[in-house]
């Protein structure tokens, strides 16, 4: 187990090598100066220069990244461009915002897709399991912009029951979540559901029932506890995506997390912060999937043992 | 007659797929849905009422009514017909962006399925790391650098696209590489790349195209998300993310504008996601999830 985590702690050093170089490379093609952006149009070709030199911005594209790869293996991300701050005080003061906003999705997400996926598969064919996964086509084919959209239409515009953009109270943080987690909620019920049939169908549950164990207890004790096993890949793998993928929902909801900040980024061509954000939030995504596969293994020991 | 006898008197796997296929209402629902929006794609012009960039400032904003079917938007343009032209927008990008990864992905994962060994190694490290960019991230980045357009959002949702297709054609040709044809081709003497071309690509027919069908869905939602944050087509052209994103700011004097694009978006999403899980289902049961 300790030799797994090892092996993957290692990993991250690649990776980071290879996010950076990427993230790096592909805004050094960006057309705008972002000199030029920061000063604005009546900027002299000195002011341009004195800022091209303080950000380093005149040097070579190879020494501009061994110093920035440099840098970021001592912690240091650079400053941002447009606020002077360090770029990891930047990310990080974001980063609450966007943890509350996916802890709460991921919740949300994973309580309404076990319920349903359960329930699905414990009624096969029945009109509960037919409508529930009508129900998840549809999640996951919404666009979850508008799902938002959609709710802050219902919810703040008509009813007036919650608040539309910004962040704060309890109620603030409803349509957000909401919208965010529903995606993953349809994928996490239909891998309940498909998971569950397939333990359903095993020895194992015959067994159980020949014993003459209630349904109740054959389904929720012994069915439940081993078709969980996968959908907690599907769980974490969520949850990695909806801490990056949030930059829509936050956008919608005027939600002050990194993705939003991440956008402004680009518009302001602030390449630093950009970069930044990227290499964190992509960090954390290995971190959350280190964790899965380690969880995993720990759950499931056939898996350890392999 | 059972499957498995009829496919023993000798009935091609294409046939068997497509009586499956087409036993299921979903997948059928789905391709249906599918043709509407090709079709209303195509002949655009032929049904939408009024010209979508034709704007009429007096309209602006104006409900539903038999002259504007689902009213129009803020500089009076008939949002049905732009709904309609948007469509030809939205599949296009679909289909580019997962034509590029296709393409990309089987040069890949057929280099690194075939060779194998180190260039395998360092292939699958490659998408790895473009992994590591999680949701719709390299996506921005890429479109942000390239600036925002039609083309560059294709190319970078493509791009995004590649490492799927280049894991699942790799374990496919990984398997097909030990079938015992392609020793038969080896042996007489065929060479290399020829082999690939002519017996192990046609045999990952099958997962290619059921991943491509699910991917164009993923990447119409991809590009509407994209282009709703400004990444993508420029205005006037008619998106529907674009369009999504410029009605939001009137949510509260005119909801129809924000509305009836995320339909349109939906359904068309509705459509290939069941198409390809109908897909999969036909060409091969056991990898239904």
């Amino acid at each position: 187990m300790l030799q797994l985590i090892a092996r993957r702690l290692i990993f991250l050093i690649p990776i980071i090598i290879g996010v950076t170089f990427i993230s790096f490379s592909i805004l050094r093609l960006t057309p705008g100066d972002p000199a030029q952006v920061l000063l604005g149009e009546n900027a002299t070709e000195d002011d341009i220069r004195a800022i091209r030199q303080k950000f380093g911005l005149d040097k070579p594209f190879f020494v501009q990244y061994a110093i920035y790869i440099a840098n970021v293996f001592q912690g240091n991300l650079g400053t941002s461009i447009r606020t002077q701050r360090t770029v990891l005080t930047e990310v990080m003061s974001r980063y609450p915002a966007t943890l509350e906003l996916a802890g709460t999705a991921v919740i949300i997400a994973s309580l309404i897709g076990l319920i349903a996926g359960i329930i699905a598969a414990s009624n096969q064919n029945s009109i509960f399991d037919y409508g529930s996964m009508v129900v998840s086509l549809f999640g996951i084919s919404m666009p979850i912009f508008w799902l938002g959209l959609m709710l802050m239409l219902i919810f703040s515009v008509i009813l007036g029951w919650l608040p539309a953009v910004g962040r704060g109270t309890l109620a603030h943080l409803i349509l957000p979540a909401v919208s965010l987690g529903a995606n993953s909620a349809a994928i996490i019920a239909r891998m309940t559901r498909s998971s569950m049939l397939e333990v359903i169908r095993q020895d194992y549950i015959q067994t159980a029932r020949a014993k003459g164990l209630a349904e109740r207890v054959v389904l929720y004790k012994h069915a439940v506890r081993n078709a969980l096993i996968p959908v907690i890949t599907v769980v974490g793998i969520q949850f990695g995506y909806l801490l990056s993928g949030a930059v829509l929902t936050e956008t919608v909801f005027a939600w002050p997390g990194v993705g939003r900040l991440m956008i402004q980024s680009i518009y302001m061509r602030d390449y630093p912060v950009v970069q930044g954000a990227i290499l964190l939030v992509a960090i954390n995504f290995t971190l959350v999937n280190l964790f899965v596969d380690v969880l995993y293994g720990y759950i499931n020991p056939k898996i350890r043992v392999e | 007659m059972s499957e498995e006898i009829k496919a023993a008197k000798g009935e091609s796997l294409f046939k068997l797929s497509s009586r499956r296929f087409l036993r299921n209402k979903g997948a059928v629902a789905g391709g249906i849905i599918v043709m509407i929006f090709i079709l209303t794609a195509i002949f655009s012009p032929f049904i939408a009422p009024h010209d979508p960039l034709e704007s009429n400032l007096e309209d602006a904003l104006k409900g539903h009514s038999r002259k504007y079917l689902l009213g129009t938007d803020e500089q009076g343009r008939d949002l049905f017909s732009r709904i309609i032209y948007g469509g030809r927008m939205s599949l296009a990008i679909g289909v580019v962006a997962v034509s590029i990864a296709i393409v990309l992905g089987a040069v890949f994962g057929v280099t690194a399925g075939y060779v194998g060994g180190r260039m395998d190694n360092w292939i699958m490290r490659l998408m790895d790391i473009l992994m590591a960019f999680p949701g719709i991230l390299l996506a921005m980045a890429i479109v942000s650098a390239l600036g925002p357009s039609t083309f560059n959002l294709m190319v970078s949702i493509g791009v995004y696209s590649i490492p799927t297709f280049a894991r699942v054609i790799r374990s496919s040709v990984l398997n097909i590489k030990e079938m015992e044809y392609i020793e038969a081709a080896r042996a007489a003497g065929q060479h290399e790349f020829k082999i690939i071309l002519n017996h192990v690509l046609p045999n990952c027919i099958g997962p290619f195209f059921v991943l491509g069908t699910l991917r164009v869905a993923t990447a119409i939602l991809v590009g509407a998300g994209l282009s709703f944050l400004g990444l993508g087509p420029q205005p006037p052209t008619p998106e529907w993310g674009a369009m999504l994103s410029s009605g939001r700011v009137y949510l509260r004097s005119a909801w129809w504008v924000a509305t009836y694009p995320g339909f349109a978006i939906m359904f068309v999403v509705i459509g290939f996601n069941l198409l390809g899980d109908g897909a999969r289902d036909a060409l091969d049961p056991r990898l239904r999830t």
